[in-house]
């Protein structure tokens, strides 16, 4: 069983892993990093969705031996504080971008990447790294106005902005 | 019940946010597959690769010597000790629908594991017990069955034929459910009509697919060896039951809890045999297990959804007035009956929809095929009867040269008409009845989101790019929510002044924690952030249903403001003996009890539950009423009735068979709202799933009994690129069935889009070239439309 | 879904690689993972032995030789999409690998590897096909050279020896002016293609084709070149009538098969309709296709 040395969320760890193991297992059975899910072992769905070298990439798509010497981030990482969240956390919050919240760790990381790349992502960028997961509880818009709200994109047709949406009933 | 109740005022009706965010963005949600378990065994199940096959042989030697395995089971080495999975709560009929319509449903028992046979593909063999999943895999593949194939059977249709196989043995057919539904003389009102349409319609089978897979951990009572049971279920009380029976133990020693929930939509609804496999290997290993199915497990194991076949007639006089409505619907049930009447009889009561139909004749029958069974997903047999009938009315529309809006205009119930009764009986027992809604308003409003008038205008001015073809559909329902039995809800202030709410309702998504707390917030006059909401665990409250069947917030929602309002009673009863005052002089704002004239005097609600704790203050009972506590069961006289209009522009690009939504329009009806941005998340979610079902998603059968969409490779659950522009309306109707006033909104997204689209992408091909009966429409199915069409053949029933 | 076990070891250099895959005749090579190992998951693969390159910094280039555009066996497709040479000398590998799966796959995958997988309805092999690609490998025999006309036999299958390592892609630079296009139809964004093609067109300055390359993808086990309609259309304007003939022609020649997502006709039907835009498109981005922009 080889040992492998993983570079997670700015901590090193040492770890004996089988050859076969996958990342997300590894993350989240010897870690305890169970922010990371799984939720098809295909690389369709981008539950798993992590940080490799500051690239968003599929967890259940990389061995963790092959992940040895890198740099990983995990959603655990994301907030500064106990009082804060980031403000792609923020804008998903503010947004109702998540229901069930399964997959929302993996879009969390994709948008991470995003927000932290040198020039801002054009509302194409965006729209295509959110194609990248599937969520099954939102039908996707306010994920989608999640993003730009804190990516800085100005313009989307969100919920909150949709041209004719309305809310006439009585008592509201 | 005080007339406060029904004020407007304070936490309902506004979008507080939610409070169950903060952790799941954190990476601190606890599904079921991140509970830390020490020592915990995983099990993984050996399959059947045949749809139908006698089980001659199995061998687990070579498994079981298999390093790291710990035991695998047979049905053969577990029958003895265990009972077959049979859902009784799902089974029951009430007497009135027994003598009214004396349908048929056939029950049946279901053996955990292969008792010799295999009647589809999926289906559990083998279970095998390892030191982790990686071996429990290995291990399967170690495993010898041997099988003698027998004919498979997969078309519902065909399972009604004398010769078809026999899915369960002993039986004559294949018909597992008969239901009926009359009113009025269907002859009489077919001869006397001036347009009758004929179409037979096939709902695809699809499956619900949450992003979360299911999955069961368990855990003994080191004392008493009691079973701690969590799994991702949206019925934790039933499923005690299920395991305590199955299992033949005292569900006093059954503890179910949900911890967070990946979605649910249905799929998590009814019990499973792994859900009672992986109990009986716990309590016979004496060991933590658990088992986290993987997606084409959940895509192939789990159940399926929506497959029926409808052959309707719908007859109109000469002004377009519905006079009848003839259904004959077949429902594939997969290879198990184990939820009974839901879906056939939700299919019966919904597919008159929003319309006045004097006349009806209506029969569902199910019938067992070898494939994976099929019970209730978001909508639950809704959906199907809606294609069907949405379809036939654009049909009618058509040959009578109107516009399908205006066909539809003539019909709706008026909402002075309110309620309605629709001449059937409800599968509650009850008279169907719409207990109110305003459906023309609904239509209105749709209309002009859509902005049909120019849609036509574009049609007849050629306004669409070369190759494109611009269409305009839409469809209605109504959804029968909040079905009962009941729900429990419990409300306590403790001596440190939070708010404990329990409640057996169970949440997948549906942010239960943050609107149950408006709702009780709101009943006693506390602080949001005061409530804890306890739910999804047994052990919190004895007795519960769960959330299914767009019930949450009706019935459980009721039961915690009614337990709400009577702890607040007891509140203002207790501080007016503190205050010396009447309780009618005292109010309660901001977890304060004060006198409306003084309030500097008041007193916070922690200090009179304080008052009441046992030991903390000297003189006070220790009998009943020791605390500040209420537990209500809130059953509801019937289902309240919520509606919508969904509508859809499309292009349909008839070079590559594409569809691409311009525009998808709802005008939404869920009575009053608690928390207006989750009901509309809850909404538009649904929509999203019956888009993907119109045009993505279907669960495909070969002749062979071979599942083919069994990766998220060939199942198209759609992404971010195919959510379509989008407006989303709301009227707001009543329901004076409740204290609330609300009615269910879970499911009814789901309900539309599969009709409106195929309503849409016809009105764009043409109707009188194309007939569109049955989705995904896929661009292949799109272009088989179009090549028919110039080819004068009838390309869809293939 | 576990992958099967197995024995893994990251080479330390390219000759390191081959000899481990000599040694072992049930070993494969893994650089990205993208499409192996979903297959391991699902076992459907099940090598003894993973030899790892994807860390070989040695083969983690893109750079510009002898008129090729070489693509390096550890080239990422985000990197390799993102290159300035890709981006002005070759745009059309941009586009073809824009339509690979999601940015989040693009960021581990290879080109290399797309194309020594060789899925069919995949983009890279019908690009390296209409390109005329050279395939590099190294094996302990030696180094040899693939053609790409040559090298995809079947789906998932190539005319790769069990000893042989893909090191590089080389891609011959079209002359200046040719004009590119790279369509496809997939189910949802994202998706291996129904059907999709490429072109590339020089066109002389009075519009007649010069020269063109047409390939398909998702029509056939392997990509498909059309040289029938590439005859056709070479010497010719692309006018209305021309553009018919070669979707006619395209229709005629093509016999693909069904599958759960699309029928033999869908696929025919779609093909024909692709060679038509592709090839519009290609000559769009000719100088004589666009003289405002020459």
């Amino acid at each position: 069983m080889p040992e492998i040395t993983l570079h997670v969320n700015g901590l090193e760890h040492r770890l004996d892993v089988p050859d076969r193991m996958l990342l997300t297992d590894a993350l989240r059975q010897r870690l305890g990093l169970t922010g990371t899910h799984v939720g098809c072992e295909h690389g369709v769905c981008g539950a798993c969705t992590i940080l490799l070298d500051d690239q968003p990439v599929r967890a259940c798509l990389t061995l963790a031996v092959q992940a040895d010497g890198h740099r990983i981030r995990t959603v655990e990482s994301v907030a500064p504080s106990e009082e804060e969240l980031h403000p792609v956390q923020q804008a998903m919050r503010d947004c109702h971008g998540l229901q069930c919240g399964f997959c929302t760790p993996g879009i969390v990381m994709s948008l991470l990447a995003l927000h932290e790349q040198e020039e801002p992502p054009g509302p194409e960028e965006i729209d295509e790294t959110l194609s990248g997961h599937l969520c099954r509880c939102t039908g996707y818009r306010n994920i989608t106005e999640a993003a730009h709200r804190a990516l800085g994109c100005a313009g989307h047709a969100g919920p909150a902005d949709a041209a004719g949406h309305e809310h006439e009933g009585a008592g509201r | 019940m005080s007339a406060e109740a029904f004020a407007d005022q304070g936490l309902i009706g506004t979008s507080v946010l939610r409070k169950e965010d903060d952790a799941l963005l954190r990476g601190r949600g606890r599904f079921l597959a991140d509970l830390v378990i020490p020592d915990s065994l995983e099990a993984a199940f050996v399959r059947s690769p045949h749809a139908h096959a006698k089980v001659t042989r199995i061998d687990l030697e070579a498994a079981r010597a298999l390093p790291g395995v710990v035991a695998a089971y047979t049905w053969d080495d577990i029958r003895d000790t265990v009972s077959e999975l049979f859902l009784e709560a799902e089974m029951r009929i009430p007497e009135q629908v027994k003598e009214a319509i004396r349908p048929l449903s056939r029950l049946q028992p279901v053996p955990l594991l292969a008792d010799g046979l295999v009647t589809c593909v999926g289906q559990a063999v083998v279970m095998i017990i390892a030191v982790d999943r990686y071996v429990a895999e290995d291990a399967i593949e170690l495993v010898e069955v041997g099988y003698e194939p027998l004919p498979p059977l997969v078309d519902p249709l065909a399972a009604l034929d004398a010769d078809a196989p026999i899915v369960v043995p002993g039986t004559d057919d294949n018909l597992a459910i008969s239901v009926e539904g009359r009113s009025g003389d269907i002859e009489t009102a077919l001869a006397e009509a001036a347009y009758v349409v004929t179409e037979r319609y096939r709902s695809h089978r699809y499956v619900a697919s949450p992003m979360e897979t299911r999955g069961v951990a368990v855990m003994l009572d080191p004392r008493d060896g009691g079973l701690t049971v969590f799994a991702s279920t949206q019925t934790p009380h039933r499923l005690r039951e299920v395991i305590a029976g199955t299992l033949r133990l005292d569900s006093g020693r059954v503890r179910v809890t949900a911890p967070d929930i990946g979605g649910g939509f249905g799929q998590k609804g009814v019990q499973y045999v792994e859900d009672v496999l992986l109990p009986y290997a716990a309590h016979r290993l004496g060991r933590s297990v658990r088992w986290v199915e993987d997606r084409t497990e959940n895509l192939t194991s789990s159940s399926h959804a929506r497959e029926q076949v409808h052959d309707i007639t719908l007859a109109a006089d000469a002004e377009g007035r519905l006079l009848a409505l003839r259904d004959d619907v077949v429902i594939n049930l997969g290879n198990a009956n184990l939820t009974g009447l839901v879906v056939p009889y939700n299919t019966l009561t919904h597919v008159i929809g929003p319309y006045v139909i004097p006349v009806l004749d209506l029969r569902v029958r199910g019938v067992l095929t070898t494939t994976m069974m099929t019970t209730p997903y978001r909508g639950a047999g809704r959906p199907e009867a809606v294609f069907a009938m949405e379809r036939a009315m654009d049909r009618l529309a058509r040959a009578m040269g109107i516009e399908p809006h205006e066909l539809r205009a003539r019909n709706l119930v008026r909402p002075e008409k309110m309620p309605h009764r629709t001449g059937l009986m409800y599968r509650d027992g009850t008279m169907q009845t719409y207990d109110s809604g305003d459906f023309p308003e609904l239509l209105r409003r749709l209309v002009g989101h859509l902005k049909i008038d120019e849609v036509r205008a574009r049609q007849r001015g050629g306004g669409t790019a070369p190759g494109k073809r611009l269409g305009v559909g839409l469809a209605m329902y109504i959804e029968g929510t909040g079905l009962g039995p009941f729900e429990s809800g419990s409300v306590t202030v403790l001596p440190n002044g939070r708010v404990r709410v329990a409640t057996g309702a169970s949440s997948q998504g549906q942010a239960h924690q943050t609107v149950f707390a408006q709702v009780a917030a709101d009943a006693i006059g506390v602080p949001l952030d005061r409530i804890d909401l306890i739910e999804g665990d047994t052990a919190a409250i004895g007795h519960g249903v769960g959330t299914i069947a767009s019930r949450s917030m009706v019935t459980a929602g009721n039961a915690i403001h009614l337990a709400g309002l009577a702890v607040r009673e007891r509140l203002l009863a207790d501080a007016a003996e503190a205050l010396g005052t009447a309780p009618e002089d005292l109010e309660i704002v901001d977890g304060v009890v004060r006198p409306a004239d003084k309030p500097e005097a008041g007193i916070d609600v922690a200090a009179l539950a304080a008052r009441r704790a046992p030991l903390l203050v000297p003189g006070t009972s220790t009998g009943p009423g020791a605390m500040i506590s209420e537990t209500t069961f809130f059953k509801p006289p019937t289902v309240t009735v919520a509606s919508a209009a969904h509508g859809a522009v499309v292009e349909v690009d008839e070079r590559t068979g594409k569809v691409e939504i311009l525009s998808y329009a709802v005008v939404h009806d869920c009575g009053r709202v608690v928390n207006p941005m989750v009901a509309d998340g809850q909404v538009t979610g649904g929509v999203m799933q019956g888009i993907g079902g119109a045009l993505y998603e279907e669960m495909e059968y070969g002749p062979d009994g071979q599942p083919r969409s069994v990766t998220y490779m060939d199942y198209l659950v759609p992404t971010a690129a195919e959510a379509p522009p989008y407006v989303l309306d709301h009227i707001e109707t009543r329901s004076a069935l409740n204290p609330l006033g609300v009615k269910g909104l879970g499911e009814g997204g789901a309900i539309a889009p599969p009709a409106a689209l195929a309503n849409a992408v016809e009105d764009a091909l043409g109707p009188d070239r194309v007939h569109i009966t049955r989705g995904p429409l896929t661009p292949s199915r799109v272009k088989d439309l179009i090549r028919g069409a110039s080819s004068g053949a009838s390309p869809d029933e293939r | 879904m576990k992958p099967a076990p197995f024995t893994y070891r990251r080479a330390r250099s390219l000759a390191e690689a081959a000899d481990l895959l000599a040694a072992c005749p049930d070993a494969k090579i893994l650089a990205g993972g993208q499409s192996l190992v979903p297959m391991l998951n699902m076992r459907l693969a099940r090598p003894e032995t993973l030899v790892d390159i994807g860390s070989l910094a040695a083969l983690d280039y893109v750079d510009v030789v002898d008129g090729h555009l070489e693509v390096g066996a550890a080239a990422r497709q985000a990197a390799v999409a993102a290159h300035p040479l890709v981006r002005a000398r070759l745009p059309v590998l941009a586009a073809a690998i824009g339509r690979i799966g999601h940015s989040q796959i693009r960021n581990r995958g290879t080109v290399c590897g797309s194309i020594a997988h060789h899925d069919p309805s995949a983009e890279l092999p019908a690009l390296a096909l209409a390109l005329d690609a050279r395939i590099l490998t190294y094996g302990v025999r030696g180094t040899a050279v693939h053609e790409a006309a040559a090298f995809f036999t079947g789906t998932f299958d190539t005319a790769l020896a069990p000893d042989e390592i893909v090191t590089a892609v080389q891609f011959p630079l079209p002359e200046p002016g040719t004009g590119w296009a790279f369509e496809e139809v997939a189910r949802r964004s994202g998706d291996f293609a129904l059907v999709g093609g490429t072109a590339l067109l020089r066109a002389a300055a009075d519009g007649t084709v010069e020269r063109v390359r047409i390939a398909l993808f998702g029509v056939a086990s392997t990509p498909v070149r059309l040289p029938a309609v590439e005859e056709l259309v070479t010497g010719a304007a692309l006018r209305e009538d021309v553009l018919a003939a070669a979707e006619r022609l395209t229709a005629r020649t093509l016999d693909p098969t069904a599958d759960s997502h699309a029928s033999a006709d869908y696929r025919r039907e779609v093909a024909a309709h692709l060679v038509r835009t592709v090839l519009a498109d290609a000559f769009a981005r000719t100088p004589a296709g666009s003289p405002t922009d020459a």
